[in-house]
């Protein structure tokens, strides 16, 4: 397998983007990513672009032929990568894979997701689709409902009252204000967290992911194409792996974990001949705050049932032992569902390269971005390494 | 687009508001969908035998009692609604005839959601200003329907306004000009055979109501060279409370200049009639010399805003007709059942 580095980032604001088009997103991204990687656009082989909804919230698919066509360079191999709401991670993990076989020497990973288009009925329908149609979601189930068992089941295996594991959305709002791409930019208090409307018992509205438009994209290239054109290297992928877990909930043997997280991270941390304690800066999916929780645990940050205190002895602050979520999460940067990946990617990327403002932790050099599809069906894990 | 002003001064001549007596609560309506948060306190209902003519009639009796003229001096009548009395068949001939109106008139009814009243107000304005007419009835009225269940059946009302326009002398107050700004944004509709209107959540907002309201009401402002210190008043189109207080803020105007014309969480959203009631209950406590800002919104979408200064006239006419406060206070509660039999919701054939 060869080197794979990252030489170029883009994004859009998350938001309500009334008056721009999914094509409109995805385009701008992914021009945001070739002018910060300074090549030109016909630089590019392959584009993967992550995206869960389009053809059920916008009637579009076949996003690959679209996008290369909008960006001028039909031709290009393109095509869309889908994995619920981890369908940005394993857009990078395809592009990843792409350059490091061998096959091609620049692609673009990207993710894009138009969810305000849609009513948010529509939206719920489509998110629970994420899940087994004929076994669990012809009951009536949602997303969030789902994860709201996983919730209250943790707090009842563990002990763990409600306010601690809250916390972790005042922990991503409090960072969120400072990154000019999230959805909200202002704190919010324990309080208003648990004062907030109860959307599926014991989920609060301040503890879930808002709905928002969004895209995001990378530019990935090989060692050979940065020589070629003479271009610096900034953050090396020195780990990209993707696993599965059995796909609902009622087949686990145990809700409060993530069993495709344990797989995909050993694997990533075997790969990259690291461990938890090398990691500098962490962007984990906080879909809904248990599941920041229960990502930490389950990335090796934290025993089973404990992942909590770490949001409460400040360890995942700025200055703490693990930095986490520093542009927000996916609770206050927002959560374009395929796009998320991508822009976890980003915030990563930035870290490593001293572009994170005043969120920047002191000479991050390595980085682990974690991607969830479902309710953990599917997990991606990637680690990027500053380059010297 | 320029700014409406006119060369010779026009001004209201008369008005006068129409709120029907039968109230629901939103807790009311909560209970039978299972709600626990409402946006307002409750909603006017017209009942049984009302609609948009009959209120609208109602509503210019009482503005000709204020303008103190001859029916047959009028020659304009428009009636701004998106729920007339009839599909086909205009509603402006029957207010015509009802109220004594001469047969030598401009009549005809307008369409622009909750705008329109605002919209034939204006148009009037122009047909005096021209010397075109002497008098014109500019009304905005509507017998409101939301979908059972749907967030708008909290707020959606009934009630009207009409406003007996003319030259300067003898009028109540004076328009100083008008804005108008409109785009093709899809946030509420009906189509043709749709029994109830859609909207489109939050969408209703920022692109829509917010963005409508704030660019017609900078735009006046600009042109007259006013800011919102200048006004004692303003009245916005009044979906719910929360809305028109955001835009007070976002403009730069007060609690207290909103205040008199924030009629909502009492009468409910009455569509076309909306802000011309706010505007009604405003005159209603103005003194000579203030100026009231009014603003519409109209779903699809478009506003109009007005710059409106009060003249001595108005402490002999006031008292001539009901004040609106006088018709909110009246008032009868009825309970889910009559309200769904009064709005047509229970079908009996």
């Amino acid at each position: 397998m060869r080197k794979v580095f990252v030489i170029g980032t883009g994004l859009t604001k998350i938001g309500e983007h009334w008056d721009r088009s999914l094509r409109d997103l995805i385009t701008e991204a992914i021009l945001a990513a070739v002018d910060d990687a300074a090549v030109e656009v016909k630089n590019i082989e392959a584009i993967y672009i992550g995206n869960m909804s389009s053809g059920y919230l916008q009637g579009q698919e076949h996003l690959g032929s679209l996008v290369a066509t909008w960006l001028g360079i039909p031709g290009v191999a393109a095509c869309k990568i889908e994995a619920a709401c981890a369908s940005g991670g394993a857009a990078f993990h395809q592009a990843y894979l792409a350059v490091a076989s061998g096959q091609y020497d620049c692609v673009i990973a990207s993710g894009v997701e138009k969810m305000t288009d849609a009513v948010t009925s529509d939206v719920t329908s489509a998110l629970i689709m994420a899940d087994d149609q004929e076994y669990v979601a012809y009951t009536g189930a949602t997303f969030v409902g789902l994860n709201a068992l996983v919730y209250r089941h943790y707090m009842e295996k563990y002990g763990v009252k409600q306010e601690k594991i809250a916390a972790f959305s005042v922990h991503c709002h409090k960072y969120a204000k400072y990154n000019p791409y999230a959805q909200f930019r202002r704190e919010v208090t324990l309080e208003e967290v648990l004062r907030s409307p109860m959307i599926a018992d014991p989920i609060h509205l301040l503890e879930a992911a808002p709905i928002g438009d969004g895209a995001a994209a990378v530019m990935l290239c090989s060692e050979d194409f940065l020589n070629k054109l003479k271009l610096e290297k900034k953050v090396e992928v020195i780990a990209s792996t993707l696993a599965t877990d059995a796909f609902s909930l009622y087949d686990r043997e145990d809700i409060t974990t993530l069993r495709a997280t344990r797989i995909a991270a050993e694997k990533a941390y075997r790969m990259a001949k690291v461990s938890p304690k090398d990691i500098d800066v962490l962007e984990v999916h906080d879909a809904f705050s248990i599941l920041g929780v229960i990502h930490l645990e389950d990335l090796g940050f934290a025993k089973k049932g404990e992942g909590w205190k770490l949001v409460e002895e400040g360890e995942l602050e700025v200055d703490g032992s693990i930095p986490t979520n520093l542009f927000g999460g996916l609770k206050a940067r927002g959560h374009p569902v395929g796009a998320t990946g991508i822009y976890q990617i980003v915030e990563v990327a930035w870290q490593l390269q001293g572009k994170a403002s005043k969120c920047q932790v002191d000479n991050a050099e390595l980085g682990l971005a974690q991607s969830v599809g479902g309710v953990g069906g599917t997990v991606v894990i990637n680690i990027l390494k500053r380059v010297r | 687009m320029k700014v409406l002003k006119t060369a010779a001064d026009v001004g209201i001549v008369g008005y006068g508001a129409y709120i029907p007596r039968y109230r629901i609560k939103d807790a009311e309506i909560a209970r039978v969908w299972g709600r626990t948060r409402v946006p307002i306190k409750e909603k006017a209902v017209a009942g049984p035998d009302e609609d948009t003519v009959t209120m609208s009639v109602e509503a210019s009796k009482y503005a000709l009692k204020r303008a103190m003229i001859d029916p047959k001096e009028i020659g304009a009548v428009f009636i701004g609604t998106e729920s007339p009395s009839y599909a086909v068949k205009p509603s402006a001939t029957i207010i015509a005839e009802a109220i004594g109106d001469s047969e030598k008139i401009l009549a005809v009814d307008m369409e622009f959601a909750c705008r329109a009243g605002n919209t034939a107000m204006q148009n009037v304005i122009g047909l005096v200003a021209s010397g075109m007419i002497n008098y014109g009835l500019a009304i905005g009225a509507d017998v409101a329907q939301g979908r059972p269940g749907d967030e708008l059946e909290f707020t959606a009302a009934s009630g009207a306004a009409a406003f007996i326009i003319g030259k300067g002398k003898r009028s109540l107050a004076i328009f100083e000009g008008s804005s108008s700004y409109a785009t093709d944004t899809p946030d509420f509709w009906r189509r043709e055979g749709e029994y109830y209107p859609r909207h489109f959540y939050r969408f209703t907002g920022a692109p829509a109501y917010f963005k409508h309201i704030i660019e017609a009401g900078k735009m006046l402002m600009n042109e007259l060279g006013l800011k919102p210190s200048d006004f004692n008043y303003v009245v916005f189109h009044q979906p719910n409370i929360k809305f028109p207080l955001r835009a007070c803020k976002m403009l730069g105007f007060s609690a207290e200049q909103i205040k008199p014309g924030l009629l909502v969480d009492l009468i409910g959203n009455t569509y076309a009639g909306s802000s011309l009631i706010g505007l009604a209950a405003t005159l209603d406590i103005a003194k000579p010399g203030e100026r009231i800002l009014v603003i519409s919104f109209g779903s699809g979408a478009g506003s109009d805003a007005f710059s409106i200064v009060v003249t001595e006239l108005i402490e002999e006419k006031r008292r001539r007709a009901p004040l609106v406060s006088e018709l909110i206070n009246r008032k009868k509660y009825i309970d889910y059942a009559f309200y769904a039999k009064f709005r047509g919701k229970i079908r009996t054939r």
